[in-house]
C-alpha cells in the first residue's frame, strides 16, 4: 500500500492511537524491496526488451491521494496539510483551534513526526481524537500513511481533519495526502527569506501563517517583506498573522476556516 | 532526504515493469529530470545506491536526463532559462511566470532482459 515512502523500509512507520503505548507499534508495511522472483526462460534468455514507459515517479503516490480524496468526499471530510520547518507552532495552533472550535465542528487529527507519540498526546488532551504517525528516518507523511491513519480513526461524516505533517520545508511539498488545502506556517523567528528559500513549500499551500507575531518586537522579521517573498513565487497565496499562544489573530484564521466549510465542492453538500 | 522515497518509487515502477514482461532485471533505465524538480543530484547518487540494492535494478545502468528549466513570463510572454523558482522575467521584470519545463521527475524508459 506504501509504495511512494523512503520510510518504508524495515524498522519504518508505525501509527498509533494517542493514548496507546509505544509498545503497541505495528508496522505500516513489512514488504519493501523484495527480491524478484527468478524464475528461467530457457528459450529468451538473452533477449532484452526496451520498454518506452514515460511514466510519473510520483503517480503511485497521487494515485493514492486521490483514492484518499474520494474516502474524504465520499464522507464530506475536509481535510488541511499542515506544513513547517520544525517548531512553528503546528501543534499550539491545532491546540487552540480545537479547544475553541470544538462545540461548532467534529475534528480529527491526524499527527506525523519522526518519533515519538508527543504531539498526538498533546492534541487528546483537548479531547481530539488522533493517530500518531511516526516516519522513523522518513521525513514527510505520503499519501498510503494518511490512508491507514484515516481506516484507524474510522471518521464520522462531515468533519474537519488536520494532518500535521512532519516539521520539513522540502519534501513535504511533493507528496500529496489527498487534503482539500495546504497551510504553510512560519514563524516570525525563522528568517523572513524563508519562502525564497523553500519555494515550492509557498508555491504549493493556499494559506501561509504567520505566527508567533507576539514576538515581533524582539526580533528581525520583516512581515511585509516575508508576504511579498511568498508571493513572487505564488500569487495566489492568502496569508493570516496570528499569535497561537496570545490568540491575537485566531478570529481571522476562524473565518478562513468557515470559508473553507461553505465553499466546499457543490457534491459536499448535503 | 526524499531522494531515497524518489528511488524507492523508481524500484516499484521497475519491478513493476519487469514483472509484466515476464523478465529478470533491468538492464538499462533512462531518467529525465527537470532542474526544477527539487532533486539533489548527489543526494539522488547517494541514494540510488541504498535503494536498489536487492532489487531488479540493482545492476542496472543508469541514465539520467537532466532538462533545463524553461519559463514564459505572463505579461510579455518572454522565454527565458529559469534557474531559480523565484526568478523575474529578465525582459519586463514581472514575477508572474509559468515553466514551459523542469519540472519533469520520470522514468523514461527501461531494458529489461
Ligand atoms: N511566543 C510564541 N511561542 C509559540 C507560539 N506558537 C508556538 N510557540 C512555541 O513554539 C514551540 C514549538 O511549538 P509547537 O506547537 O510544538 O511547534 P510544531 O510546529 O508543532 O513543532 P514540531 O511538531 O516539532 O515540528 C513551543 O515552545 C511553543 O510554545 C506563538 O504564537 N508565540
Ligand atoms: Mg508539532
Ligand atoms: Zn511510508
Ligand atoms: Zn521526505
Ligand atoms: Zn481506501
Ligand atoms: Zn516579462
Amino acid at each position: 500500500m506504501c509504495s511512494t515512502c523512503g520510510c518504508s523500509q524495515p524498522g519504518g512507520v508505525t501509527i498509533t492511537r494517542a493514548g496507546e503505548s509505544l509498545s503497541g507499534f505495528t508496522p505500516l508495511n513489512e514488504i519493501k524491496l523484495s527480491p524478484l522472483v527468478q524464475h528461467h526462460h530457457p528459450g529468451d534468455a538473452h533477449t532484452s526488451r526496451v520498454i518506452e514507459l514515460e511514466q510519473d515517479i510520483l503517480s503511485q503516490n497521487n494515485q493514492q491521494a486521490s483514492h484518499n480524496r474520494d474516502h474524504f468526499r465520499q464522507q464530506h471530510i475536509v481535510a488541511f496539510n499542515l506544513v513547517s520547518s520544525p517548531g512553528s507552532g503546528k501543534t499550539s495552533l491545532l491546540e487552540r483551534t480545537l479547544i475553541d472550535l470544538q462545540s461548532q465542528y467534529k475534528f480529527y487529527v491526524i499527527e506525523g513526526d519522526q518519533q515519538t507519540m508527543n504531539d498526538a498526546n498533546r492534541i487528546a488532551r483537548t479531547g481530539v481524537e488522533a493517530v500518531q504517525v511516526n516516519t522513523g528516518k522518513g521525513c514527510h507523511l505520503d499519501a498510503a500513511m494518511i490512508h491507514r491513519a484515516l481506516h484507524e480513526l474510522n471518521p464520522q461524516d462531515d468533519a474537519i481533519l488536520f494532518i500535521e505533517n512532519v516539521g520539513n520545508l522540502v519534501c513535504p511539498a511533493l507528496f500529496d495526502l489527498g487534503e482539500h488545502s495546504r497551510i504553510a506556517i512560519i514563524s516570525v523567528t525563522e528568517g523572513d527569506d524563508k519562502p525564497l528559500k523553500y519555494p515550492d513549500m509557498f508555491a504549493s499551500s493556499q494559506l501561509c501563517i504567520i505566527n508567533k507575531i507576539d514576538l515581533l518586537p524582539y526580533v528581525n522579521f520583516n512581515v511585509e517583506r516575508a508576504k511579498e517573498y511568498a508571493r513572487r513565487v505564488n500569487p495566489q497565496l492568502e496569508f493570516i498573522d496570528l499569535s497561537a499562544t496570545t490568540g491575537q489573530g485566531m478570529d481571522s484564521w476562524y473565518q478562513w476556516l468557515q470559508r473553507q466549510m461553505a465553499t466546499r465542492e457543490p457534491e459536499l453538500v448535503h | 532526504m526524499h531522494e531515497l522515497s524518489i528511488v524507492l518509487s523508481i524500484v516499484d515502477l521497475a519491478e513493476e515493469q519487469v514483472r509484466k514482461n515476464n523478465a529478470q532485471r533491468v538492464e538499462n533505465i533512462e531518467l529525465d529530470i527537470g532542474s526544477m524538480a527539487g532533486v539533489e543530484w548527489d543526494a539522488l547518487d547517494f541514494a540510488w545506491t541504498a535503494g536498489v540494492k536487492n532489487s531488479v535494478l540493482e545492476n542496472a545502468q543508469r541514465q539520467v536526463n537532466r532538462i533545463t528549466a524553461r519559463a514564459r513570463c505572463l505579461q510579455c510572454q518572454h522565454e527565458f532559462e529559469i534557474t531559480q523558482p523565484f526568478e523575474p522575467c529578465p525582459a519586463c521584470h514581472d514575477y508572474l511566470v509559468e515553466y514551459i519545463q523542469g519540472k519533469e521527475l520520470r522514468v523514461k524508459s527501461l531494458t529489461v532482459s
